[in-house]
């Protein structure tokens, strides 16, 4: 492995460098290797598209490329219409995800525990929603378009519907795995309802239900995507991918590829770090 | 302190003075099992776990039952409790049938069954809220302190089940049980699990802790000294499937008990022996 250690004398009188350097002593030798990992990914990329073996562009035409350095550079500017900055874009298409997400977390938890708690509901609808869970988010996408007619709307019921099933399941499956000891509990002290759902019910789901909320955004997310390239004419990250192609900006598409792959992500992260404060892991 | 170890109510005058025959004051007592069965259903029929159980238990009787495991010992108790239900006879407490769980027959848990998310405070509150949902709040946070005390546990009042030790938590248990005030207690090998002192130190506070508030104790156990020194009599099982009461012994020692003193008591080691020869030769478990 590289062995490259911060020179600890360099930077020892400079005051302002002084958390840098801390930080990197404390956390260098964890970013190294995914360092030079990313490094080697964008030379050979680079390489392969210098070589001529594909008409995909190189990261660097990112910033050789007048369109694209002016999006990266510009990502707040608005000339109405779709033409707007990569800000806004992806803006445009983090709001459709939150609010299928918050839908979809709304009925997926509420729905669960309501399954959860009943044998025979569970019975019921357990085949239902395996089945309904197998079909793709891009499947969703003409049944939304027929059902709801227009394109926002049909938009966000496929963020729904793609990031209910796991949140669905998982929560189902947090409230069956409740242990019997505190159900027994809860049927001793005749627990009232709220009292069940607030002091056993819920603290002990909420792994899973975070379970599947994780799982969930990153579906989201992944299905916006897919949904706005196929539905034309809207702001949002995922149309603008599908204009690049069509007018053959092919580096603005790596932009919003990156964009994308980059709020995933920071989406990701932020449900852990919400995991973390609500429900942290318990041996 | 009354060293009368069993109060015996409306007890018919004809009744000879013997345990053995409960079914006919079946009207009489407190607690009353009268000719109760309970089968599981399996593959191959229904499986009896227990038969023919007859007993009666008196209001304030501190009860053991022991038995080698798969007896039943914990099926009796679940019936008591009111989470299952007898396949035939009837379990009835002050002459009504017992149908489903209440806070009147409070179960100690055999693993505490804390809930890990609330604090040592919280998890008795829970049940004294839900048991007096109406008692002004600082009257409800009173009783859990006073409880908490009972059993040596105000500084640990903030602490959540996983930062104490499993001697402190069956206290939390004990405590959230009493605190609820319940007709019945059941205890499910609440000692199992911890070391000889705890153990010891436990047995002692539950006495002491029962001699005050005289609530009737139904209590498995495994150990025959604990129960020697906790019971007034104990309920010794046959073996399943189709278990019943072997034999009730009764014990007299005076109360309140010293646990010294007892043991230097010629009738402790005939109790004792005598369990012991039920339990190893005459209702032997047959390990093969």
């Amino acid at each position: 492995m590289v062995t490259q250690a911060p020179s600890r004398n360099q930077a020892q009188g400079t005051s302002i460098l002084a958390p840098v350097q801390r930080f990197w002593q404390k956390r260098g030798a964890d970013l190294i290797p995914p360092i030079i990992g990313i490094a080697v990914f964008l030379t050979v990329w680079q390489l392969v598209s210098w070589s001529g073996a594909t008409r995909l562009p190189g990261p660097l035409s990112l910033w050789t490329d007048t369109r694209t350095r002016e999006l990266l550079l510009y990502p707040f500017y608005d000339l109405g219409g779709l033409d707007k900055g990569l800000f806004w874009q992806t803006l445009a298409s983090l709001g459709r995800v939150a609010k299928g997400y918050t839908a979809a977390a709304v009925v997926g938890i509420s729905l669960g525990v309501l399954v959860g708690t009943s044998p025979w509901l569970n019975k019921a609808t357990y085949p239902i929603f395996q089945f309904l869970r197998m079909v793709a988010p891009l499947a969703w996408v003409p049944i939304a378009l027929v059902a709801l007619q227009q394109n926002q709307p049909a938009a966000i019921f496929v963020i729904f519907i793609t990031a209910v099933w796991p949140i669905l399941i998982n929560t189902i499956e947090g409230v069956r795995q409740i242990p019997e000891d505190y159900n027994n509990v809860a049927k001793v002290l005749q627990l009232s309802r709220k009292d069940y759902y607030l002091n056993i019910l819920f603290p002990s789901a909420l792994p899973y239900i975070f379970t599947g909320l994780r799982i969930a955004i990153g579906l989201a997310w992944l299905a916006i995507i897919a949904a706005e390239i196929v539905m034309s004419g809207i702001v949002g990250i995922g149309f603008f991918i599908w204009d690049a192609y069509q007018q053959n900006y092919i580096s603005e598409i790596i932009l919003a590829v990156f964009y994308i792959g980059f709020v995933g992500l920071l989406l990701d992260r932020l449900i852990a770090f919400l995991q973390m404060k609500i429900a942290p892991a318990r041996k | 302190m009354k060293s009368t170890p069993v109060k015996l109510r409306a007890r018919r005058s004809t009744y000879p003075e013997s345990w053995h025959y409960p079914s006919n004051s079946s009207n009489q007592g407190f607690l009353v099992f009268d000719q109760v069965s309970k089968g599981f259903p399996t593959a191959k029929g229904l499986y009896p776990v227990l038969e023919n159980v007859n007993l009666t238990i008196q209001e304030g009787e501190f009860v053991c039952f022991i038995g080698h495991s798969g007896c039943g010992k914990s099926t009796l108790l679940s019936l008591v409790s009111g989470f299952q239900q007898p396949s035939g006879g009837s379990v009835t407490l002050k002459g009504q049938p017992i149908l489903k769980p209440g806070p009147d027959r409070m179960v100690v848990f055999q693993n505490y069954a804390l809930l890990p998310w609330r604090t040592v405070f919280e998890n008795v509150y829970l049940a004294v809220k839900a048991v007096w949902p109406n008692k002004p709040e600082a009257h409800k946070r009173a009783i859990v302190r006073e409880h908490l005390a009972m059993v040596g546990l105000t500084e640990a009042a903030d602490k959540r089940p996983d930062q104490i030790s499993g001697g402190m938590r069956q206290r939390v248990s004990i405590a959230r049980a009493l605190a609820i005030r319940p007709e019945v207690l059941i205890l499910d090998e609440p000692f199992g699990a911890l070391d000889a002192i705890t153990k010891e130190e436990l047995q002692e506070e539950l006495l002491k802790i029962w001699n005050e508030h005289r609530c009737t104790v139904l209590m498995i156990t495994h150990d025959i000294d604990e129960a020697l020194f906790l019971a007034d009599r104990l309920v010794m099982m046959t073996n399943g499937p189709a278990a019943t009461i072997g034999e009730i012994m009764a014990i007299p020692f005076e109360r309140p008990r010293n646990r010294d003193q007892i043991m230097e008591d010629p009738q402790y080691y005939q109790l004792r022996n005598y369990a012991l020869d039920f339990l190893y030769h005459r209702f032997a478990h047959d390990d093969e």
